[in-house]
């Protein structure tokens, strides 16, 4: 009898934790549609900041923020998931590997805004990428390889082991073992750490403020050389300002945001769901 | 399976080494026609208190012309840091130049002009609902904010004998921005030294909101805040020690007259850079046509033979720092010190 009251306790506990931070969401966006939902329209994404609430557009931050998930994702997701993979299957026992393990999980933990200064130091300066795209999306890169690293770790350790022995009994080598045997078991998995990396790069403001993304641009980038802006920066400026219209049209872009990310994910969730299924 | 594997990691490895052409293509183009591109482009950075001016500017500006105006912000210190580097044309600074950024400037080699654009208030307020408050003077003001009435100057009457046994609720300007920099100097006589059990936002609409929301609140910001929401709020006048009690208004900051808690902004352009010609036109546009720019997004222009004055300065090209790098003079109008 006790057991089952228990149960229910938990069962009752459980459903309270789904049920609070659901309906803080809930209130946020519904604060937030609110406020924004009305400012959306065309103009709205093909227009240029102002000093006007009513004429700010987000061009220049929407195809900034695309171009930095895309170039981040190139540079981020290969190196990510090659380091896995080394660490995993090739350096698995190895003292060494197992202390650069520990490190990038520590890495996951530094403050975005290091990053931020370490690409300064790095891409802006040494590397002479100067306060570009390029610069922009290396360092935010840097910032979310750790969590692509250590969720394909994460992934191929989940891959059974006996899969491998029975592919190197076979006569396979280790490449192809990898190659056609683990990396497509682990691969949903693999994927759901790069959506949650790009998620988390796109919404990122302050290491790109440091590497010295724009406020105000009127012009798209036309290289990955191009100076830039982001979402997350135009809407933490509109946020900022002291009229009134200015609010809503942080609203607005803050939906359009939430818009970007759900695409995003949505996308990537689709190709998961195929490339599992063509198994 | 197996052909999704092989073709999703050959286009992987497409992706990247047409990445790394397009990168390398880009880059050459870059320095075969991207000089003129570049020159053309004019680079402000600095202040997120001179941002809404320089902004305005330049939306204006870029109408019928084909300049490139682009604006960061990176707050005034981070601006100057740039400046100094060679990096940016202009930089907007919510107080004048430090004598370690003019020692920086001056080992790289760059020399400066210093443009005050604007004037900025700070408003002191309390809830609307508050009828004891009308005025304070700054050596109450001293007190209530100072480091040291941390858990002594709780209540409303601890402050003046006569207001009410209540608790007070204080709400700042967030301690990064210039605005409590300036506040702290001017009231308790030392930058960034105040008590730190009050409410500090670095957005400044939450402080308003704070205020509005709170009989025993008392609050200061930057006056475009005020105006914006005048009705919410009840603004309180000043009294700088000579018995008069001024309230901060278009005319009283413009004037000097509201002491000491007005404050000129300032642009400051690099002269290698004022010597191009795209430079020159849009530093004599945001001088010039920038004044009603500044109305506009809430700050208070500089009176017109002060102007007059600031314009003459950039025709003449004349380089350093009118304020002899010590920081913000407090209670010194721009007048004063351009009439040096």
């Amino acid at each position: 009898m006790n057991h089952r009251i228990a149960d229910r306790i938990l069962v009752v506990v459980c459903f309270v934790g789904l049920f609070l931070p659901l309906a803080c969401l809930v209130a946020l966006l519904g604060d937030v549609m609110w406020d924004g939902v009305a400012r959306i329209d065309w103009s709205f994404l093909t227009s240029y900041p102002s000093r006007h609430a009513d004429k700010a557009g987000l061009l220049p931050g929407l195809v900034g923020s695309l171009f930095l998930v895309l170039l981040t994702g190139l540079i981020c997701i290969p190196l990510g998931v090659g380091a896995a993979i080394y660490l995993q299957e090739y350096g698995q026992d190895s003292r060494l590997s197992r202390f650069i393990a520990i490190n990038i999980g520590s890495l996951a933990g530094v403050p975005s805004v290091i990053y931020g200064l370490l690409g300064l130091g790095i891409f802006v300066r040494t590397f002479g990428l100067g306060r570009s795209l390029i610069a922009g999306a290396a360092t935010l890169a840097l910032l979310v390889l750790p969590i692509v690293v250590i969720a394909s770790i994460e992934a191929l350790r989940a891959v059974p082991g006996t899969l491998r022995e029975a592919a190197l009994g076979l006569g396979a080598t280790r490449w192809q073992v990898i190659r056609h045997v683990v990396l497509p078991a682990a691969l949903p998995s693999i994927l759901t750490g790069c959506i949650l990396s790009m998620s988390r790069a796109v919404g990122e403001t302050a290491p790109l403020i440091v590497v010295g993304a724009l406020t105000f641009v009127t012009f798209l980038p036309d290289g990955i050389d191009a100076p830039f802006t982001a979402l997350p920066i135009q809407i933490y400026n509109w946020v900022s300002r002291p009229q009134a219209g200015f609010e809503n049209t942080a609203a607005g872009g803050i939906v359009i945001l939430l818009g970007l990310l759900l695409i995003l994910n949505l996308g990537a969730v689709l190709l998961r769901a195929k490339l599992s299924k063509d198994r | 399976m197996k052909n999704v594997i092989t073709v999703s990691s050959l286009v992987f490895l497409a992706a990247c080494s047409q990445q790394r052409a397009s990168q390398e293509g880009q880059n050459s183009t870059a320095t075969e026609g991207g000089k003129s591109a570049v020159a053309a482009t004019i680079r402000i950075d600095g202040s997120s208190t001179v941002f809404p001016i320089s902004e305005a500017v330049g939306e204006e500006f870029q109408k019928g012309r084909d300049a490139r105006v682009t604006i960061g912000v990176s707050g005034t210190g981070g601006g100057m840091k740039k400046f100094c580097t060679g990096e940016i044309d202009i930089s907007g600074a919510s107080r004048p130049i430090k004598g370690k950024e003019i020692d920086k400037c001056k080992s790289s080699g760059i020399d400066f002009i210093e443009l005050p654009v604007a004037y900025d208030g700070i408003a002191v307020v309390v809830n609307p609902k508050n009828d004891w408050v009308e005025s304070m003077t700054v050596a109450e003001l001293k007190k209530l904010w100072s480091p040291e009435a941390q858990g002594k100057i709780m209540k409303w009457s601890d402050v003046r004998a006569g207001w009410p046994d209540k608790e007070i609720h204080l709400f700042g300007a967030g301690i990064d921005s210039g605005t409590y920099d300036y506040f702290t100097k001017a009231i308790v006589g030392k930058e960034h030294s105040s008590r730190g059990d009050f409410t500090s936002s670095e957005d400044d609409n939450v402080l308003v909101k704070g205020v509005t929301m709170d009989r025993y609140a008392l609050g200061f910001f930057g006056f475009a805040y005020y105006s914006e929401n005048a009705a919410k709020l009840k603004l309180l006048g000043i009294d700088s020690g000579d018995g008069a009690i001024v309230k901060p208004s278009l005319k009283t900051v413009a004037d000097g007259s509201y002491k000491p808690l007005s404050r000129p902004i300032f642009i400051y352009v690099a002269s290698k850079s004022a010597k191009r010609p795209e430079v020159t036109e849009f530093v004599n546009y945001y001088l010039k046509e920038g004044r009603a720019l500044v109305q506009e997004v809430g700050y208070i222009a500089m009176p017109e033979a002060v102007t007059a004055k600031v314009i003459d300065r950039f025709g003449a090209g004349t380089t350093g720092s009118l304020f002899g790098g010590s920081g913000s003079k407090v209670g010194a109008s721009v007048e004063d010190v351009l009439g040096k």
